[in-house]
């Protein structure tokens, strides 16, 4: 009877894990499979054409790139900054507590919530518009929280030692803190701001007010244009336009970009962090 | 010590996200202050339609209310368990060869873009379900359930283990000694030593799924009425947003409801986010 229950529990428990692997693989290979009928270089580097039903996804690719770099532009500094705080600078248990606990409150607010703020701040208030700007500094205060928590765990992992033979030296703990933690800790803060990037180029409901348009002709010329975005176009070709015969096979295979891009900057930020550890002599 | 500027600036900076938590309260608050002007709070909270565009318009949000806590309620019935069952299965099971190659596939999930997995619902999921359950639509809070559950499975999954493997070694062994056997073993002594970071396992899948916007608003079928079934069509409070910000004129009664739903909601993930702080203090 124990023997029969301990098999039963073990075996429930391998089922669980087999199906959310199998889930996993479903989600990738469904779109993986159907993305790649319509993928090619010209899918990759022409704009769409004859509405939405032909051409490629350029305006799309550029607008992410576009949007991800400007909310790190603007998170990653201000991240940063707050990590060197919490790690080197805040006294006492306490504070660090309740600082903390506003970067996890920050955290778990909806994505749609980030959207709803952006819009009545950036767009409204400030006067910006629509617009990359909007968008990148929405997803900035949507990424922050990313951001603080890989570059804490990397400024803390920098040895007391590294510290202690600067201040020996006569520096000053500004000095130490810009020549010497921060160097050290630079691995552990790229990974940090690659996630951050992926977590930005995935979110589509922080720019549905603040940035993106369904349609563009060409590229966007400044920050204050609005941009296409390959998450939202997924969305807009799946609930807009007339035509589903011709714009569910776009929708795989920007589906399949977007899916390869995000992994791949995750993947990046995984082989960084391991080779970082490897080259560690300390 | 004499501080630099930046020293001086870094507590500032370190309270930002706060600061912007407090940003987007207030936001919320004056955005969404003149609906229960015009509606009292009662009626907006408890009034059982949602027909904003009607002459005269009802803004009554308990379809929606109900509708995200009917869709969270079995994201977190998919979740729990494989979420689980997957951190004993690292912790507990796994052989650390084979523990290595999983992991890093369960974090997988994780880095696909919900959009994505809501155009997986949509073109996949959906349409299966109607088959299979002969309904009229396969966009039904019971599929959103299914996939938001995936999706809040890696949040989960790493919390749990972290708690898990927290676990002292010598309970295990103690358990062991008294002649349990491994599956004994789990549920009678590792299981309860972790129960408090399980809750907060549980508490943040919660956060993770009920703000969870592009997958309702693709999959969950965006009807607003009272849930009456679980494969019936619904329409979150996320989705409700999502949708209709696009259409809702500036400053109308309808563009400041959706900010008092975004205000709900807001709250609501707080008060996630502080429960879950709470849970692991104690």
């Amino acid at each position: 009877m124990r023997r029969k229950k301990e098999l039963l529990g073990i075996l429930a428990i391998r089922i669980s894990v087999l199906f959310v692997l199998v889930s996993l693989f479903a989600v990738l290979i469904f779109i993986g499979l159907n993305g790649l009928k319509v993928l090619n270089i010209g899918f990759l580097f022409e704009p769409p054409k004859e509405g939405m039903t032909k051409g490629g996804i350029l305006p799309a690719i550029v607008g992410s790139l576009g949007l991800s770099v400007g909310s790190i532009c603007f998170a990653l500094p201000l991240g940063v900054l707050s990590a060197i705080y919490l790690a080197e600078y805040a006294k006492g248990k306490r504070l660090i507590r309740v600082i903390k606990m506003g970067i996890n409150a920050l955290a778990g607010v909806p994505s749609v919530v980030f959207g709803l703020f952006g819009l009545a701040v950036f767009v409204k208030f400030f006067g910006f518009g629509v617009s990359i700007l909007s968008g990148s500094l929405t997803l900035g205060i949507l990424i922050l929280p990313t951001i603080i928590r890989a570059s804490e765990e990397a400024v803390l992992a920098v040895p007391q030692d590294f510290r202690e033979a600067s201040f020996a030296l006569g520096a000053s703990k500004w000095q130490t803190v810009r020549r010497v933690v921060l160097p050290t800790a630079l691995p552990g803060i790229l990974t940090g701001t690659i996630l951050g990037i992926g977590r930005a180029a995935g979110e589509t409901a922080p720019i549905m007010f603040t940035a993106a348009t369904f349609y563009q002709r060409g590229l966007p010329h400044s920050i204050f244009d609005e941009v296409m975005a390959l998450p939202y176009h997924i969305y807009a070709l799946m609930t807009e336009g007339t035509s589903p015969q011709y714009q569910v096979p776009i929708a795989y295979g920007t589906a399949l970009v977007l899916l390869l891009l995000v992994l791949g900057i995750n993947l990046v930020a995984i082989i960084m962090r391991t080779r970082a550890r490897r080259a560690k002599k300390w | 010590m004499r501080k630099n500027l930046i020293e001086r600036v870094l507590p500032i900076i370190a309270s930002l996200a706060w600061a912007f938590l407090f940003g987007i309260m207030l936001i919320l608050f004056t955005e969404g202050i003149p609906v229960v002007k015009s509606i009292s709070p009662l009626r907006f909270l408890f009034g059982l339609h949602w027909y904003p565009v009607h002459e005269p318009p009802e803004f009554g949000i308990l379809p929606l209310l109900l509708g995200s806590f009917m869709v969270t309620l079995g994201a977190i019935i998919v979740a729990l368990p494989l979420g689980l069952g997957c951190a004993i299965y690292l912790s507990e099971i796994a052989r650390p060869c084979i523990r290595d190659i999983t992991k890093p596939f369960i974090e997988m999930l994780a880095g696909i873009p919900s959009v994505v997995y809501g155009f997986f619902g949509l073109v996949f999921l959906a349409p299966l379900i109607q088959r299979i359950g002969h309904l009229p639509t396969g966009l039904t809070g019971g599929t959103a359930s299914i996939i938001l559950g995936i999706m809040a499975l890696p949040t989960v999954t790493s919390i749990a283990e972290d708690a898990i493997s927290s676990v002292p070694r010598n309970l295990r062994e103690a358990s062991f000694a008294l002649g349990a056997t491994r599956w004994e073993t789990i549920t009678k002594t590792v299981l309860p030593a972790a129960k408090s970071g399980i809750f907060t396992s549980a508490i943040l899948g919660v956060g993770r799924a009920i703000g969870e916007t592009m997958t309702v608003l693709m999959v969950a079928g965006g009807s607003a009425v009272i849930p009456s079934h679980f494969f019936r069509p619904v329409r979150p409070m996320t989705a409700t947003i999502a949708a209709e910000m696009g259409e809702a004129p500036m400053g109308s009664l309808h563009y400041h409801a959706l900010f008092a739903i975004g205000l709900v909601l807001f709250l609501l993930t707080l008060g996630l986010s502080l429960a879950a702080e709470w849970v692991k203090e104690k």
